[in-house]
């Protein structure tokens, strides 16, 4: 007796893809969902947002400073909406949210400069929102850099060098950790692909046994992993549809880079893919209408969205919501596509992710095995 | 044909929660039989026949179908049954072609093309095998649902309430193909509640709350309950069956059509009640031979009583 047959394997899955084509609405959900999701949160959500309230301290009022202040005050990412006296002054104008920075010019400044002192800018930042305030502190080297070449030309050109005449010191308030580089599409990835498997495989199992289906196909000598495999496999296909949709909008409509390893990528979104659907098959096996299947998914979704890094900074949670949160499947993934997307991991740099995911993937499988049962019991 | 019967089980028993679906059950099924399997529903007949082909575990009992254990080898059962359930149970949003590929895909079938065509042909749906099995009207689903269960040549056949809901002719032609398959070899378990299906059987189980009532030849039945039947004709049937109702000896007063058929097991007291009602002479009054309709009334009613006797049981 085989364990595995290869030809009721195919059967199941055949069958399972000429439904799929047929179910007109939950096709259009599967590619149509992602796309409208990522337009929404895509402008909805600003991540890079401009005309940040900043704060100014004034200790050196010389040409070169106002050059300074004139280049960022130029790329947007700041507007100055008033000018502090010290330095307590502007911690309280953080504290309070008045502002998202405070610029310190330092005494001599352009003295300092031209001696080639290499004066320090002092930038606080309320990092508290680090995605507020994340991408104008990555833009503000280069700000500054480019608003003293203009300034340092002709006899000066030589102190411009090639080295930075300044230094920006940024200090992050109140997030020493400072968690930036927080960006919502690779997150929204997660979201989406959890949120579309998960529910569409759990509501397709359980179809087949509301519909009584599910009794003529035990009936069959089906095998438990031949219906299991045959039945998950075109879900895995359909989040390769959906992912290649969202990236080609990701990069197409909002410039989301793609900096890292595209095999690391691939491997931990696989993975994922795969986790989701054994989450959603072990629904199906509690779940007895495809109702209670929709219930059930998208109880597991609000969980995925806020405690996974998605929507808050993990490090800013408890230990206990990390403690969830690190049980979760989305929160591996979330940091594997940040890292590979953003930070331009390689395989080295997701293996932990990687093999986080895959415990989760075991044990969720190791479940979902023992509660499928082959009879109608 | 081996003699070994086609289906032996005993103290088949099945819980749901407190609930005894299915009570110390025996039945033995010979090879090549039709076999009837009747009972009120919510009788434990699907539960029965699911458990025989290894669709549920028993939590009692043994057995063994077409030579297999039931409870260790339900895959080597499930390769040589062919069941069709209660309910339609193939895929409504594909076509009928495609139902058939699949269920011959399931079972292995070599030359799958071959045997979808032929199957198609011999239903008569060859020119519409790509309309959706979901569109078919009830009758036409039943046969594409017999036909499914057929393709990979099962030596034993399960049917439960194959017939529900599907109109009298189509019916006739049912029977006419499980008496084909029969007489093939196919030994043929048939659950229904219609007696005129009853009749075609050569064996009846009656089955009633999960316990086995009866079993025996078809023909031997009404012998084996002892049931006197008279039948009558007259005015006023409606007066006249209120009134027998409540006499000695009757136990059971059914109406055909334009006669009433009195029943009882206890003869003297019946035939005493008879000679006083003939004496009136208002209707016409004979004797005739207890059939299966008059049986499965009796079986039925008396089942029932039995269930309510649970019920107060319960409830003390």
């Amino acid at each position: 007796m085989n364990i595995f047959s290869l030809a009721r394997f195919l059967a199941i899955l055949v069958k399972e893809f000429i439904q799929m084509r047929r179910d007109r609405v939950t096709f259009a959900m599967m590619i149509g969902v992602p796309v409208m999701q990522l337009l929404l949160f895509g402008y909805a959500i600003n991540t890079d947002p401009h005309d940040l309230p900043t704060l100014i301290e004034m200790n050196d009022d010389s040409p070169t400073a106002r050059a300074v202040l004139a280049g960022m005050e130029v790329s947007e990412y700041f507007e100055f909406t008033g000018v502090v006296t010290g330095p307590s002054e502007g911690d309280r104008a953080l504290r309070d949210g008045r502002a998202n920075f405070v610029v310190a010019i330092p005494p001599d400044f352009e003295r300092d400069i031209l001696r080639g002192h290499v004066p320090s800018l002092l930038v606080s930042a309320d990092a508290s929102d680090p995605t507020a305030v994340g991408s104008a502190v990555a833009a503000l080297q280069g700000i500054v850099d480019a608003a003293l070449r203009d300034t340092l030309s002709g006899p000066l050109q030589a102190v411009a060098g090639t080295s930075s005449p300044v230094s920006v010191v940024v200090h992050r308030q109140f997030n020493p950790e400072g968690v930036t580089a927080i960006n919502i599409v690779p997150g929204l990835l997660g979201i989406i692909l959890s949120m579309t498997m998960v529910m569409i495989t759990s509501v397709a199992m359980v179809r087949e046994s509301e519909r009584g289906t599910m009794e003529a196909l035990i009936a069959t000598p089906a095998r438990p992993l031949e219906v299991m495999l045959g039945k998950i496999l075109p879900y895995v296909l359909v989040g390769y549809v959906q992912t290649a949709v969202f990236l080609g909008f990701a990069g197409g409509l909002f410039q989301v880079p793609f900096n890292g390893d595209g095999l690391a990528f691939f491997a931990g979104f696989n993975l994922y893919i795969v986790v989701n659907l054994a989450l959603g098959f072990l629904i199906s096996t509690v779940a007895r209408t495809q109702m209670q299947a929709m219930q059930i998914s998208f109880f597991t979704i609000l969980p995925t969205i806020l405690l996974s890094g998605f929507m808050f900074p993990f490090a800013g949670m408890p230990g206990w919501a990390q403690v969830l949160g690190t049980a979760l499947p989305a929160t591996h993934f979330l940091r594997l596509t940040r890292k590979v997307m953003l930070k331009g991991g390689e395989l080295a740099d997701v293996t932990g992710d990687m093999r986080a995911m895959g415990v989760i993937l075991a044990v969720i499988t190791l479940v979902a095995m023992l509660r499928y049962r082959q009879t109608l019991d | 044909m081996t003699d070994t019967p086609a289906i032996k089980v005993s103290g088949l028993t099945k819980r749901f929660g407190k609930k005894t679906v299915v009570d110390g059950f025996d039945m033995e099924v010979p090879a090549g039989a039709i076999y009837g399997f009747l009972g009120p529903n919510g009788s434990g007949k699907t539960t029965t026949i699911r458990m025989m082909c290894g669709l549920l575990t028993p939590d009692g009992g043994e057995g063994q179908c077409l030579g297999h254990d039931i409870r260790r080898e339900p895959a080597r059962i499930k390769e040589n049954v062919g069941y069709m359930t209660q309910k339609f149970s193939l895929y409504t949003d594909l076509t009928i072609r495609e139902n058939l590929d699949f269920m011959a895909r399931m079972y292995g079938l070599k030359n799958r093309r071959r045997v979808v065509d032929e199957t198609l042909r011999d239903l008569g749906l060859f020119e519409r095998g790509g309309q959706l099995a979901g569109s078919l009207s009830g009758g036409w689903k039943q046969r594409l649902a017999l036909a499914a269960c057929l393709q990979h040549k099962p030596r034993l056949l399960l049917l439960d309430e194959p017939t529900a809901g599907v109109d009298p002719k189509a019916r006739r032609d049912f029977w006419d193909e499980v008496r084909r398959l029969s007489r093939a070899g196919v030994t043929v378990l048939v659950s229904t509640h219609y007696m005129d299906e009853a009749v075609q059987c050569d064996h009846i189980t009656y089955i009633a709350y999960g316990k086995k009532l009866i079993s025996a030849p078809a023909t031997e039945i009404p012998a084996r309950i002892g049931l006197k039947t008279w039948r009558v004709d007259g005015p006023d049937l409606t007066g006249l069956e209120a009134e027998l109702t409540a006499r000695p000896g009757v136990e059971q007063v059914a109406r055909f059509g334009a006669v009433l058929h009195v029943s009882g097991t206890d003869e003297a007291a019946l035939t005493a009640t008879v000679a006083a009602q003939k004496a009136r002479g208002t209707h016409h009054w004979q004797e005739k031979p207890a059939e299966l309709e008059e049986a499965f009334i009796y079986l039925m009613t008396s089942a029932v009583d039995n269930f309510a006797v649970d019920i107060e049981g319960e409830a003390a």
